[in-house]
């Protein structure tokens, strides 16, 4: 450890402070750590379920942990099980063979849940739409609270969509 | 043997079915492999089923088709010959029905449920709407006995920000005795959704199969395109798709480091390349309007242009990354406990990786030379000279380093290609209705991209996008072997195969 630091200083590399795209990530941000602190006592909970994606939301929703949007930052923590997740943020036309999986998951979240479509394949279908293989949007399969469109959405939107949902849907 | 005009040196031959297994065995003999296997239904049109391989033969693709009758159609198991077909075949007989006669495995791969065994949703009698009830089937995992052996089953959905998909670990105490893997959760139908596409529309689907490798899956689908139509974009074009391709590798691999390093406990290295790599998205929003250029490659050249601010916003990243890598590398390098992680972990070895047909960057990293930027070296990368990045350790220490010296060599490729891109228009228009067959093929930051596109009217007849993954996913089984479970993650990331671009 004392020879990464030492080589951190020497080179000068350090975590910047994040920097600020546009006002809209800056308002996002204070309106996101109010809401947050507000109605869930200062930590968010999120469980990712990628349901049949294309894996190019799952990039975006990577970023919002880098330093940039330092999303835990705002109190916001990706959790590993459903059963402590507030909030399931859902990716993908919901493919049929993760269908059974999607609707495990929302059961397995304890109420009151939140849930997040991501991507126009999360709001409509998008490119793959419905056929044999996917039943299209996510809330042809589980109820949604808030519906981010985006092929997919930036960082800045899906913080906004999170936003969005703790604020107009809690309790359910 | 008709050779397909175009970008890529391509040929395409009608086989017999009953010579196909020699066939298989002289292109393995003359060192060829399999690329991609797939199907298709021509009974509405008097004939039978097909068989389509491509395979990579002396830098050019073959594009074998073999006829099939209308009823029971059935070839010759091509798994015995390249291992790698195994998993391809499975998805072909529950797509299409057609069935590959003496393959070990019978199982299901596709198919979890969604259809019944007796219906192929790929057939083109089958309406683009019909669904049937979804009804998911057990599966018969391997049963691995022996004394004080547990079985771990992890999935589909995982604990991380990943793709879903079922591995099913066989242990003794914390070591690996097995793995398999079950994946298909994320098939979406997209070949039968090309089937209800003009040519146009079916280039932002192929830019979506696997959505971190939109430029290269996009490059290879408007090849396609272009070599049925005839059309050669303006160079121009062809120099800005290279450009966005190499983004895109660098994107990918600054975000594979990132992981790589938390995942082996260092989570500075994670918070470090993550801001990398937003600020390369950054900078390709800025320039071509997308964070990860989709829909920036269409078929006729590219959807725009890129001014002088974005070069120059190219050329300053160049240096910035430069200058932060060669810290951050040796960082990896000089930090015991990473090495202590990543030395000697998840080993696919030369030999293995031959026979199991890995290609791409796992593959390089396992001394397997191929890169269809180096050979057959599509244009403008025969006048780039790209310097491919070979290793034989086959660990994940292997695959990090391949992963830092690509970015130097990308970084390398982009300041050649802004100093050599000529001006010019960026799109020629194709004609009203091509139609015929074309082959794509393009190195993408994953390995290579295999595009098999036939048209009538414009209309697609049938497009399969062929993703490395297909090759790649079975060699991970074999890495993991003897390894502790707790370092699955590391191994799984080393290699950071996509689950949708081979559920397609
Ligand atoms: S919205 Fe776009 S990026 Fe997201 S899963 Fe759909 S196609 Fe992929």
């Amino acid at each position: 450890m004392y020879h990464l630091l030492r080589q951190i200083a020497k080179t000068g590399i350090k975590t910047e402070a994040p920097a600020h795209a546009d006002a809209a990530l800056r308002v996002a941000e204070q309106r996101l750590r109010t809401g947050i602190l507000g109605l869930f006592g200062g930590s968010l909970a999120i469980r990712a379920v990628d349901a049949g994606s294309c894996n190019g939301c799952e990039l975006e929703i990577h970023m919002l942990n880098n330093p940039y949007y330092n999303l835990e930052g705002l109190g916001i923590r990706f959790v590993a099980s459903p059963r402590h997740a507030d909030l399931l943020l859902v990716t993908g036309p919901v493919s049929r063979n993760m269908e059974a999986a999607l609707k495990r998951t929302y059961d397995a979240t304890p109420e009151p849940k939140l849930v997040v479509a991501v991507g126009d394949c999360g709001c409509t279908g998008g490119v793959f739409g419905e056929s044999y293989a996917s039943c299209g949007r996510i809330a042809n399969v589980i109820p949604v609270d808030v519906a981010v469109p985006g092929c997919p959405p930036t960082p800045v939107a899906l913080m906004q969509g999170i936003l969005t949902a703790i604020s107009s849907g809690v309790p359910r | 043997m008709t050779a397909l005009p175009g970008a890529v040196p391509a040929w395409h031959a009608l086989a017999e079915s009953g010579r196909l297994p020699d066939l298989a065995r002289t292109i393995a003999d003359r060192g060829g492999r399999l690329a991609a296997l797939w199907g298709a239904d021509g009974r509405e049109r008097g004939a039978g089923f097909a068989l389509h391989a491509a395979f990579v033969v002396e830098a050019s693709l073959a594009w074998i088709e073999v006829a099939l009758p209308a009823e029971r159609p059935r070839y010759a198991d091509l798994s015995s010959t390249f291992p790698c077909a195994d998993r391809m075949q499975r998805a072909l007989r529950d797509l299409l029905g057609i069935e590959a006669e003496g393959a070990h495995d019978p199982r299901p791969w596709l198919r979890h449920g969604a259809w019944p065994a007796d219906a192929h949703p790929l057939r083109r009698d089958v309406p683009a709407d019909a669904t049937w009830p979804n009804q998911v089937e057990p599966y018969a995992f391997v049963p691995v006995e022996g004394d004080g052996v547990h079985e771990i089953p992890v999935g589909p959905v995982h604990a991380g920000i990943i793709e879903p998909g079922h591995f099913r670990f066989s242990i003794v105490g914390e070591k690996v005795l097995r793995l398999e893997q079950r994946l298909g959760y994320v098939h979406k139908g997209i070949d039968k959704r090309f089937e209800s596409m003009d040519v146009a529309a079916g280039a932002r689907l192929a830019g979506r199969v696997s959505g971190d490798s939109t430029v290269a899956s996009s490059w290879a689908y408007a090849m396609a395109a272009e070599s049925i139509a005839g059309v050669t974009p303006p160079t121009r074009a062809l120099w800005l798709r290279a450009l966005a391709l190499e983004r895109e590798r660098i994107a990918n691999h600054l975000g594979d480091l990132g992981y790589l390093g938390n995942d082996g406990g260092l989570a500075f290295g994670l918070a470090q390349f993550m801001r990398l790599k937003e600020d390369v998205l950054r900078v390709n929003a800025q320039a071509f309007g997308h964070r990860y250029l989709m829909d920036l490659v269409v078929p006729g050249g590219a959807a725009r242009d890129c001014d002088r601010a974005g070069i120059d916003a190219f050329l300053g990243q160049c240096t910035a990354l430069e200058r932060e890598l060669r810290v951050l590398r040796s960082i990896y390098d000089d930090h015991a406990g990473l090495q202590d992680r990543f030395l000697t972990c998840g080993i696919l070895s030369p030999d293995l990786a031959a026979k199991l047909g890995v290609i791409g960057l796992a593959g390089r990293a396992s001394g397997q030379p191929w890169d269809a930027r180096v050979a057959p070296a599509f244009e403008p990368y025969d006048r780039l000279a790209v310097a491919m990045k070979l290793a034989r350790a086959g660990d994940v220490a292997a695959r990090v380093t391949t992963r830092f010296e690509e970015i130097d060599e990308s970084i390398r490729l982009i300041r050649a290609i802004v100093e050599q891109m000529p001006g010019g228009p960026v799109r020629t228009s194709l004609p009203a209705a091509p139609g015929g067959r074309g082959l794509g093929w393009v190195e993408g930051w994953r390995g290579e991209i295999i595009v098999a596109l036939e048209c009538s009217g414009g209309r697609i007849r049938r497009c399969h996008v062929h993703d490395p993954s297909w090759q790649n996913w079975p060699a991970l089984e074999h890495a993991v072997i003897g390894n502790i479970v707790p370092d699955f993650p590391l191994i799984n990331k080393s290699f950071n195969l996509s689950y949708s671009g081979a559920d397609i």
